[in-house]
């Protein structure tokens, strides 16, 4: 049997607005996911140590201060340093259209602004990571 | 005539035997249980004299003030904050022309969490999602051209409450106000952070004991300022329900004037000036019933339980502002109608002033144009609709008391639940909160999820996304901020700054009021990240349990 979707839920920089995280981490828990989710106030290379560690396939940001391109940059290159370029990374949060393209450009996977549905993000995983899976074989 | 219970078990069953009801949620958003009419039944146990009265008197159900709106409009206060100082008080000085009667300042996260422009986890941060104010420099430019002694404004800062608020007393000083005429508002209520929004710093206890400190050296030295607006707003934007943000609200309220009281504070020195701040969110008439409810409760508190004599000790002054977190990506005009309902509720609850969201917030900082179309929604509802003309027009009504009724007896069963607990300090370390508030907000997304609770564009009558122009932050921003910083640290005399902070460290450990050192590190220009370091180490920093 496959093994289940390893999942880390970040929070990264000093915003403490948590219920999307929560949220997430508790949908994609109730869908079998093993789910891990980092709290508060975490650093780009925290976040890129944690999914290395903790071996997921796909490592979740929410981001809702502005502060995304940083962020995602900081975790899709650190993850790229250490060789892990295979981790999807993915996101959600106040994030506005125009900034998508530049995101898809750096490697970031969905993002899921407000008023998705936790189902579509569940979706979305079980689509993305066997495939990656499959690629990465 | 016959009652409510016969009509439902007769007429309305029959009737709806024929026309079916529709497949809807027939509860409020907080999942109280809505009847299909209400009758004088209903308020059978309203006592009018006791529990409505008049506006402007004991228990202040129907508002604080006799005349409210006839004699003076709720005060239009718009939050606003990004990029530099300059570039927020360009903002400000638009929104004064417009007509907006007060100031209301978002800062940024550095700032929130107490570190200066140019510290390491300032990177990337600096100016997103409010001003950055790293020190009495930043506070100058800020409020330049703005009278400290005829504008009001409001600061939303937290754990570095003591700092900013002392900032700006050093900058209306300098302007040579008198600060027995200077008046605003810091938000200053550590309490709903930690249940929350997350922003603290310091543990609970340090961090509440900051701010009796201001409850202390307020009322004495700025008495026009309201040290602090205990908030129900970011409890509700963390998901709560409507009676879980009364409650704890008032919860936290209590527990800061408990705190008050054992320093040895009298009740009425301090009380008048304690402000709140509630949501206004879509379920109309749950929000109408509680800042009705809000009122109530506090002032049978106040007068009941500690014994406050002042009748302004009663009164619940508060700020509203529409729910954030109800506005969408998908759509995003139709906020535009949620805002303007939103708004409606509060002024019919009676809110003391009133932020609107603008409709462009669910995806990134508002524009201008964005933020001047929801100030002219409260000059609509203002000046247009006529529900400022007279006081409390929905007092009376069967379905209203009956809800004000409810929420507060269910609000008063949660004060229970929480001395059960040990007090708000226990229960937020028991992570009560947390979890009451994790479970509601969890729940509100499942019926959102599958279908139950429509949410226009979002899981019912979706289209394309239309493009709207978005307001973007100077990337500059961040240099600005450091040079000035530089400039300020060069600048200063620094055995005066040192032996600011010097004696701030004295007056923090010997458990002194730390506000005139505060003022002095203001007037020095410490700083805000140099100040609060010297309390990370006296106090500690205070990390959360991870729970999900």
């Amino acid at each position: 049997m496959e093994r289940p979707i390893r999942v880390l839920i970040a929070k990264p920089g000093l915003d403490g607005h948590d219920r999307g995280a929560k949220v997430i981490a508790r949908a994609l828990r109730d869908a079998g996911m093993e789910v891990i989710y980092t709290g508060l106030r975490q650093t780009g290379a925290m976040i890129v140590n944690a999914a290395i560690q903790e071996d997921v396939d796909a490592v979740g940001l929410s981001v809702l201060s502005g502060a995304h391109m940083h962020y995602f940059r900081e975790v899709v290159e650190g993850l790229a340093a250490r060789g892990a370029e295979d981790i999807l990374v993915f996101g959600g949060g106040i994030v506005p259209d125009q900034d998508l393209a530049a995101l898809d450009e750096l490697g970031v996977g969905a993002i899921f602004t407000p008023g998705a549905n936790t189902r579509d993000v569940v979706e979305y995983l079980r689509r993305e990571v066997p495939e990656r899976r499959r690629a990465g074989v | 005539m016959k009652d409510k219970q016969r009509w439902l078990r007769e007429d309305y069953a029959e009737a709806t035997e024929r026309f079916a009801e529709r497949d809807a949620l027939f509860e409020t958003l907080s999942g109280i249980p809505v009847d299909p009419i209400y009758t004088a039944d209903d308020r059978a146990s309203v006592d009018e004299a006791a529990d409505l009265g008049f506006p402007g008197a004991y228990p202040y159900t129907r508002g604080v003030q006799p005349s409210m709106y006839r004699g003076k409009l709720w005060t239009m206060r718009m939050f606003a904050g990004f990029g530099t100082a300059e570039q927020t008080n360009e903002r400000f000085h638009r929104l004064l022309e417009a007509g907006q009667t007060g100031l209301s300042t978002a800062f940024d996260l550095p700032t929130l969490m107490g570190y200066d422009s140019d510290h390491a986890f300032a990177r990337g941060e600096v100016g997103k999602c409010g001003v950055a104010v790293s020190s009495l420099a930043d506070m100058e430019v800020l409020f330049d051209g703005i009278d400290p002694e005829t504008i009001t404004t409001s600061m939303t800062i937290n754990s570095p409450a003591n700092a900013i608020w002392a900032m700006y007393l050093a900058m209306a000083m300098k302007k040579g106000a008198d600060l027995d005429k200077v008046g605003g508002t810091i938000q200053n209520d550590i309490l709903k952070e930690f249940i929350a929004q997350k922003e603290f710093i310091f543990p609970p206890e340090p961090s509440v004991k900051l701010v009796v400190d201001t409850f202390e050296w307020g009322p004495v030295n700025v008495p026009r300022w309201n040290f602090i607006s205990v908030s129900g707003y970011h409890i509700r934007e963390a998901g709560s329900t409507a009676v879980q943000e009364l409650a704890f609200t008032l919860a936290d309220g209590i527990h800061y004037v408990r705190k008050a009281l054992e320093r040895g504070l009298d009740i009425d020195e301090f009380a008048p000036r304690i402000s709140f701040f509630f949501n206004v969110h879509n379920d109309f008439f749950e929000e109408i019933a509680k800042y009705r409810a809000a009122r109530r409760i506090w002032a049978r508190q106040m007068r009941e339980v500690f014994g406050a004599r002042d009748p302004r000790s009663w009164m619940l002054r508060t700020h509203a502002q529409t729910a954030g977190v109800s506005l969408t990506a998908q759509q995003p005009l139709v906020n535009v109608a949620r805002v303007a309902i939103q708004a409606l509720a509060g002024v019919l609850g009676g809110t003391n002033s009133l932020h609107t969201d603008a409709y462009d917030e669910a995806l990134a900082l508002p524009t201008e144009d964005a933020a001047t179309l929801a100030l002219r929604t409260q000059q609509v509802i203002a000046y247009e609709t006529g529900v400022a003309n007279t006081v409390d027009p929905l007092a009376g009504s069967y379905y209203l008391e009956s809800l004000t009724g409810e929420m507060e007896r269910q609000a008063l069963a949660y004060f229970e639940q929480i001395d059960a607990l040990g007090g708000v300090e226990q229960a937020i370390e028991a992570g009560f909160f947390a979890r009451e508030v994790g479970d509601a907000s969890w729940r509100q997304q499942r019926d959102i999820d599958e279908g139950r609770r429509w949410v226009v564009g979002v899981n019912a009558f979706r289209q394309e996304n239309p493009e709207v122009p978005i307001q973007l932050v100077d990337p500059e921003v961040s240099r600005v901020q450091e040079e000035r910083l530089q400039r300020v640290r060069r600048e200063r005399d620094p055995e005066r700054a040192e032996a600011a902070l010097a004696g701030l460290r004295r007056a923090a450990k010997q458990g002194a009021n730390t506000m005139p050192a505060f003022v002095e590190c203001a007037l020095a220009y410490c700083t805000l990240g140099e100040q609060m370091d010297v309390l990370r180490e006296v106090y500690g920093v205070y990390e959360e349990p991870v729970l999900i």
